[in-house]
């Protein structure tokens, strides 16, 4: 435990010594903090409304200013941010183990259940997402599991088909022949031997998937999608600001920018993270 | 029959392709002892490592047993579950490979392998460790516990191939099949792993089948020979008596061109002239009679027989029959 810890502590500096990724570095912990600890940064609740001081520009008192309803929008982009990573976070963790577990099997399992895997693959990739997204809403109603859902559904064909390129050209390898001639399992052989080769692979993979992810869930609740009104979320934001941005820019703005920033901090890291972990990609950019 | 531990009966393998079956290993037979050390010589090609992998059942999908039997202890392997193969693997038969540089996960360390390797004991965790560390000694590896530690690209070739026999032996099998394990190292280093092997062999009084295609370390380490010649084997005896008397042109053209057989400096080594016969279409008769310099009118049409010419001696060549007759 201790090694992988120091292991995990040498990516975390590999990352930090290049520009870039130290910049995505502080951004995502800006963002991870704020979500945390939304509950008390937040100066106001974020459905709280205040008609009275509507659609005021920023202030000492309002830092981004309201919305049509009062509400304080610094305190709705903290709150919002919760919900992105509420959302990012688990469809990606979650489709990320499928995936993996589905590819792996296809990759090592007989060639029946490889066409089987792949064509199952391919089916869902084969829907654009969006589409998908409203066929989903429209069968079980916007809420927060939905886009998880959706998000999650859409993806695992990714990481479903990398895992699987991994472990087709692990299989034939000969230090996998010499686990077999050891009496390995099949089990045993995915779970001890392949994983460990193959996870580093996804999680870049993953870090870099949590930007379109993040982007994913602000369009799905700009389209009226996502998360339900009420709750706070970037791309309802930018929707309520849309339609007020001849009363005040500040809605935009608020909505806006924690989604630029998140995506391009996520991509500084999930780069950073690729060189880091795989040198060989490095040489072939 | 009661110290034979494994028994290869007229095993025939084919393997299925586009051209047609290409018949990889034809009628073999020989047995390994309890405690013995037989060597398997061939150019490549010639189906020892087909041998290998039907032994441990680890074949390619397209490989097909047409016939024969594998008898381990009795038990034949090729009619067993695969369940009961996969105990069988890396407790009672174990395997050390070639390239020590490919046999090991690159993301593990080498405590972690051998841990792992060690699934089917009930022992505790720091008593694995212990055993573990014990092996790597016992292979002669200095500082075995911190070694442990480490990563297998943290290892030289030769380290990593003592490695390799000290996993092969954790669980002390009866039958140790060694892939050309010095193939890949220096002819320093396999001296060094051939005496290893043999203090280990002595200690925990393992059968080996050793594959080379090296006939100094073959005569160096094992008691009998088996010498094998396009899927078939040719001839088969004590290592003294194949060495010094051999009884088929192939064996004989084999120690021929051995490199420490040659007395005097050449500008070419020799070699065998020819190739060795298409396996997916092969010709009647002796399958060494393009390449035989002795070949007669009967090699063209008649397959030689793997013959006994004496106790612990047989060849598969008509010269031996000639002489009987004559």
């Amino acid at each position: 435990m201790e090694k992988s810890r120091s292991e995990l502590g040498q990516i975390i500096i590999g990352v930090a010594r290049d520009p870039l990724g130290l910049m995505g570095l502080i951004i995502v912990g800006v963002i991870v903090f704020c979500a945390i600890f939304a509950y008390w940064i937040v100066p106001y609740d974020p459905i709280a409304m205040d008609i009275k001081s509507r659609l005021q520009g920023p202030s000492a008192a309002h830092l981004l200013g309201t919305d049509q309803l009062g509400r304080d929008t610094f305190s709705r982009v903290i709150a919002g941010g919760q919900v992105a990573l509420k959302v990012a976070l688990p469809a990606v963790f979650g489709a990320m183990a499928i995936g993996l577990t589905l590819g792996m099997i296809a990759g090592y399992g007989p060639k029946w259940l490889d066409n089987l895997l792949m064509l199952f693959f391919d089916t869902i990739r084969s829907f654009p997402t969006v589409m998908f997204a409203l066929a989903v809403v429209a069968l079980i109603g916007p809420s927060l599991q939905t886009v998880v859902f959706v998000v999650m559904a859409t993806s695992i064909p990714t990481y479903g088909r990398v895992a699987r390129t991994q472990t087709l050209t692990l299989r034939n390898s000969e230090f996998i022949l010499a686990e077999r001639s050891m009496g390995a399992s099949m089990a045993r052989i995915l779970g001890v031997h392949m994983l460990p080769n193959i996870i580093g692979v996804l999680a870049v993979l993953a870090a870099m998937d949590i930007p379109t992810v993040i982007a994913l869930e602000a369009g799905l609740s700009f389209l009226g999608l996502g998360v339900k009104p009420p709750t706070p979320s970037w791309g309802a934001l930018l929707k309520d600001g849309y339609s007020l941005i001849r009363q005040t820019p500040w809605l935009v703005v608020g909505g806006g920018l924690p989604i630029i920033l998140a995506t391009l901090g996520f991509t500084f890291l999930g780069e950073s993270l690729r060189d880091v972990v795989d040198p060989k990609l490095r040489k072939q950019r | 029959m009661t110290d034979t531990l494994l028994e290869i009966d007229h095993l025939s393998v084919d393997y299925e392709t586009g051209r047609g079956d290409l018949k990889a290993l034809r009628d073999i037979t020989f047995d390994v002892n309890k405690g013995e050390i037989v060597g398997i010589v061939g150019e490549s090609g010639c189906g020892k490592s087909t041998l290998i992998s039907s032994i441990l059942r680890l074949t390619a999908p397209n490989t097909r047993f047409r016939e024969g039997e594998i008898r381990f202890k009795g038990q034949d392997l090729l009619q067993s579950s695969e369940r009961h193969m996969r105990e069988l693997r890396g407790a009672d038969i174990s395997i050390v490979f070639q390239d020590p540089m490919q046999t090991h996960n690159p993301v593990l360390t080498i405590g972690q392998q051998m841990l792992d390797i060690q699934h089917r004991s009930k022992q505790s965790k720091p008593d694995k460790l212990a055993h573990a560390a014990k092996m790597l000694g016992a292979v002669g590896i200095p500082d075995p516990e911190a070694r442990l530690k480490q990563y297998p690209h943290e290892f030289s070739g030769g380290m990593r191939q003592r490695i390799a026999i000290a996993m092969a032996l954790m669980s002390e099998p009866d039958l140790l099949i060694a892939d050309e394990p010095t193939t890949a190292l220096d002819a320093t280093l396999e001296v060094q792993i051939i005496e290893r092997l043999q203090e280990l062999q002595r200690e925990f009084h393992c059968a080996i089948l050793f594959i080379s295609h090296h006939l100094g370390v073959i005569a160096e380490l094992c008691e009998r020979v088996v010498v094998m010649y396009a899927g078939a084997v040719v001839e088969s005896g004590e290592v003294r008596e194949i060495f010094h008397n051999p009884k088929h042109p192939y064996t004989r053209r084999l120690i021929e061109c051995d490199p420490g057989h040659i007395k005097e400096r050449a500008r070419v080594l020799p070699t065998i002239p020819g190739e060795v016969p298409d396996l997916a279409n092969l010709p009647g008769g002796c399958i060494f009679r393009d390449r035989c310099d002795q070949a007669m009118a009967r090699c063209a049409t008649e397959v030689p027989p793997l013959d006994q010419l004496k106790e612990g001696h047989h060849a598969a060549c008509w010269l031996n029959h000639e002489e009987v007759t004559t």
